[in-house]
């Protein structure tokens, strides 16, 4: 069987009208997706589905930021949105949030932040 | 099963690794990508967001021939903190006017850093404005360029009008360990101000 093709011109608008079916903007859990949260396959790619689908599937078998996954597949960050938003829905890939900086207005979570100073510190 | 083959042996479950994110503000040219490239552990790569806007006033028979694009790059690295923790560091756009166009920038940041050239202190109050504005947590950091004045820390830090609580340090943002430092910097006035959060009124 044969992959899906790139779409003849692949930059600008008409290609990511092409990826999306349309869509601008995402629903549901992919709407609050940072550039820092990072996704994770939860499942292999299937025959036949759409190759960005494929490739994200594929890249994400660690997780990757979503920032990451649009420098690699070149895909603004609002594209990029609305593909996740596919895989969220059926469940084939998982996102984490990163964790606030504020919870209910108390400052981040101090064991965390000792956590971070260790790390720099081990840099 | 559908996990077959995607976890290894002895590796962190990948559902376990978090995330955390620090922005790198600052006014055009004041060293943003200097820094992100000089502290991250992968070679700095760069996202966009595509902004469309219906132009007004222009007529055109097809639908995407009547729309202009904004792209807006970010910059950004990351530092593998431990093997469940990653800090993402982004560089924001020069251009200030973008950032309210990029949707929840700032949300969810640990805090940021506002670099500042000496030799051109105004071109940062506007990323100072802006992280007071959107209570982001920061420190400034002052690029040290081989043509900078000495400029005394409190001198500038009243030029830039900023709380004595915040911290101000001086380092060049072409060394690894001083922008480390800056990160460092910043996490212990997070901790501060956590601290302090938590105390009894």
């Amino acid at each position: 069987m044969s992959a899906p093709r790139r779409p003849a011109d692949p930059s600008g608008l008409e290609r990511y009208y092409v990826l999306t079916g349309g869509r601008s903007g995402p629903g549901g859990s992919a709407s609050t997706l940072d550039v820092a949260t990072l996704v994770v396959s939860r499942a292999v790619p299937l025959p036949g589905m759409q190759h960005e689908h494929e490739e994200i599937l594929r890249r994400c078998r660690e997780p990757l930021s979503v920032a990451e996954l649009g420098a690699h597949l070149h895909l603004p960050f609002n594209i990029l949105a609305v593909l996740l938003s596919d895989l969220l829905q059926a469940g084939r890939v998982e996102a984490r949030d990163p964790i606030p900086a504020h919870d209910a207005g108390r400052g981040a979570d101090l064991a965390l932040l000792e956590e971070v100073l260790s790390g720099l510190q081990r840099l | 099963m559908d996990f077959k083959g995607f976890d290894r042996p002895g590796a962190p479950a990948a559902g376990d690794t978090r995330s955390v994110k620090v922005m790198i503000a600052g006014g055009f040219g004041t060293g943003k990508t200097t820094m992100v490239r000089s502290v991250s552990d992968i070679k700095p790569l760069t996202t966009e967001e595509t902004l469309t806007q219906a132009s007004a006033g222009v007529d055109h028979l097809i639908g995407v021939a009547d729309k202009t694009q904004t792209t807006v790059s970010l910059d950004f690295g990351k530092i593998s903190l431990n093997d469940t923790l990653m800090l993402y560091l982004f560089g924001t756009p020069g251009q200030e006017r973008f950032w309210f166009l990029w949707n929840g920038l700032f949300k969810g940041a640990l805090g940021a850093v506002v670099l500042v050239d000496t030799r051109r202190l105004a071109s940062s109050f506007r990323a100072i404005e802006e992280m007071e504005r959107q209570r982001v947590p920061f420190v400034i950091a002052l690029n040290v360029f081989p043509d900078s004045r000495d400029h005394p820390v409190e001198e500038i830090r009243d030029a830039l009008d900023v709380p004595p609580h915040t911290p101000v340090v001086a380092f060049d943002a072409r060394d690894r360990a001083a922008s480390r430092d800056v990160l460092v910097t910043l996490v212990r006035h997070l901790k501060d101000r956590s601290a302090a959060a938590l105390e009894p009124r």
